[in-house]
């Protein structure tokens, strides 16, 4: 337990959720972190992406208020939560409880919270458990009641950690769902980290790229929703940002007519040779040429 | 259904078509061995873990009617077991039973409210542990034994040396399995309730200290062997009453029935401090389990 750092203030510009500026972490003498520019809006749902090792956790947990031993400014909402890869569930400590798990009963009594912590449980399809313990649930189940305990507080701001990655893939299906259910009657901010690229581009309104410390791509995702992995602009997409994690992919084909293609290679280009770190996420991204 | 069966009913296959000679043929000669179900009889756990013990007094109470021992060397079982009944009608029994309970009862407490307030400071602050830890791990070297001597002289041949050598008995076994199990806690956990909302105190009473719980009573069940073997030494040299008075007593009238008694209520004592553990953790352990009813 280290003593809390003072950190930057928690109020945030109005119509935000972050806004981070020259936001640098080393870790010895790794800069994990180079100068990372991110803003995201009141509602929107950004996922960002980046190969193991490129700092999209620490940022997560920069903005979370876990790594406080950065430099920059960061602005974050009052009101946060996190979900984590693994669920993190007390295990002494029963399903319900776990979802109230340091939140005070407030003026209108134990009961009203309790009967909060329930309605988060149903949402998530998991009120018939909240008496058991947390290991007697399957990994997706102790996922659900990580997300119900995010949800009961109510945040302006969703941090969530790769919460899927370690589910199976049928399971997976169903989770993306649910989330995207859940956001869209709460409409928290969300940050989503993943290296899932189709996973990112089903569930965000925009994604951003990590490569080596510092954001390389923001794309906005303009697809009409529910997503089609086949969707010709999906699997443009999907390349485009593949490309950019440092994976090559064969592209696509016959989905895209060769001169849209090298007009998007042009634009990655473009946007990896001017000066990855000190790219502003703020800045008006062109959309995609689909 | 037949193998015949089985294999005329298959779909067809594009590999059926291929020629015969080029393709792989697998002799199926070898039949997976099936090992029968064995039946077992269904007998409780407690009924199977009493046979060993009973073979044990049964072999023993042989060898002593056979007349390998003369009852001088060793009692048999009938005769320990009648020298209880007696001593017990005389009333000589049950106050020299209470008062070892009792210091037992006294010393254990002690030594295990030390040993885990010491853990507690030593696992929470590293202050704590930089002060703590070494000066105990040095303690914990010094035979307790080897302290007899010192006991009396500080604190005469009253109640108070016996409760001062069985608290030192027990405290190290719960502040080492304590100290470890905080140490041990899932950081991660710690991170969760750090991110909503647990205040310091709250993280130690939700987190920190159940998650050491199943250390602390495995130092409590190790604490309970500890201080029985330091009851019988300390009640032997300077007591005049206890189990451990009755067997000295019973070793200057040659009385070798009495001196076994005593030796075996120790083990029954210890075995029922163990039972009475293992249900501490049964109740207080049930998320370990997975058991939903309370």
């Amino acid at each position: 337990m280290r003593r809390r750092q003072e950190s930057a203030p928690v109020v945030s510009a109005e119509g935000f959720a972050v806004i981070a500026t020259n936001v640098r972490r080393r870790f010895n003498d790794r800069e994990v972190l180079r100068d990372v520019n991110l803003t995201i809006e009141g509602d929107e749902f950004v996922a960002l992406l980046g190969r193991s090792g490129t700092g999209k956790s620490t940022l997560l947990r920069i903005l979370g208020g876990l790594d406080t031993e950065y430099e920059g400014d960061v602005l974050v909402p009052e009101r946060r939560a996190v979900v984590f890869q693994e669920a993190r569930l007390i295990p002494w400590q029963r399903v319900l409880a776990n979802v109230l798990l340091g939140l005070r009963p407030g003026e209108d009594g134990a009961g009203a919270l309790k009967a909060k912590g329930l309605d988060a449980l149903g949402e998530v399809e998991l009120a018939e458990h909240a008496r058991d313990w947390p290991l007697t649930l399957s990994g997706g189940e102790a996922q659900r009641v990580a997300l119900a305990r995010a949800l009961v507080r109510e945040p302006q701001l969703m941090l969530l950690d790769e919460p899927f990655g370690a589910l199976d893939a049928l399971t997976r299906i169903k989770m993306h769902a649910l989330l995207q259910r859940l956001c869209e009657r709460h409409r928290p901010a969300v940050l989503l980290v993943t290296h899932d690229v189709d996973e990112a581009l089903l569930l965000a309104d925009r994604a951003v790229v990590l490569v080596d410390g510092a954001i390389s791509l923001d794309v906005r995702i303009d697809l009409e929703r529910p997503r089609d992995r086949g969707d010709a602009a999906f699997v443009e997409l999907r390349h485009r940002l593949l490309r950019e994690l440092g994976v090559e992919e064969r592209p696509p084909r016959s989905t895209v007519a060769p001169s849209e293609a090298s007009e998007a290679d042009f634009e990655t280009t473009r946007l990896a040779t001017t000066s990855p770190g000190r790219r502003r996420s703020d800045d008006p991204t062109p959309p995609p040429t689909i | 259904m037949s193998v015949t069966d089985l294999l005329t009913q298959r779909p067809r296959r594009e590999s059926d078509d291929r020629d015969a000679r080029t393709s792989d043929v697998i002799a199926l000669t070898t039949p997976v061995p099936r090992g029968r179900r064995r039946r077992r009889w269904h007998v409780p756990r407690l009924l199977r873990r009493t046979v060993g013990p009973l073979i044990v007094l049964g072999v023993w109470q042989l060898a002593c009617s056979l007349g390998v021992f003369t009852s001088f060397e060793v009692a048999s079982p009938v005769a320990v077991f009648d020298a209880a009944r007696q001593l017990w009608a005389e009333g000589v029994l049950q106050p020299n039973l209470l008062i070892s309970l009792q210091r037992v009862a006294e010393g254990l407490g002690l030594g295990t409210a030390i040993g885990l307030t010491f853990a507690v400071i030593s696992g929470l602050f590293w202050v704590g542990e930089d002060l703590l830890d070494p000066v105990i791990q040095a303690a914990r070297a010094v035979p307790i034994l080897g302290l007899v001597p010192l006991a009396i002289i500080w604190f005469g041949v009253g109640e108070v040396p016996k409760v001062f050598l069985i608290a030192l008995g027990s405290t190290f076994a719960v502040y080492i399995n304590t100290f470890a199990g905080i140490r041990g806690v899932d950081s991660k956990l710690v991170e969760a309730g750090q991110t909503f909302g647990l205040s310091r105190w709250g993280l130690v009473r939700r987190v920190i200290l159940p998650g050491a719980l199943p250390n602390f009573l495995v130092g409590l069940r190790l604490a309970l062997v500890g201080c029985w073997l330091i009851v019988i030494v300390a009640e032997e040299i300077n007591a005049q009453s206890g189990i451990g008075y009755l067997i000295m007593q019973a070793q200057t009238t040659g009385r070798t029935d009495i001196m076994m008694m005593g030796l075996a209520i120790y083990a029954l004592l210890g075995i029922l401090a163990d039972a009475f553990v293992r249900l501490l953790e049964r109740r207080l352990l049930t998320w370990r389990r997975g058991y939903a009813g309370a």
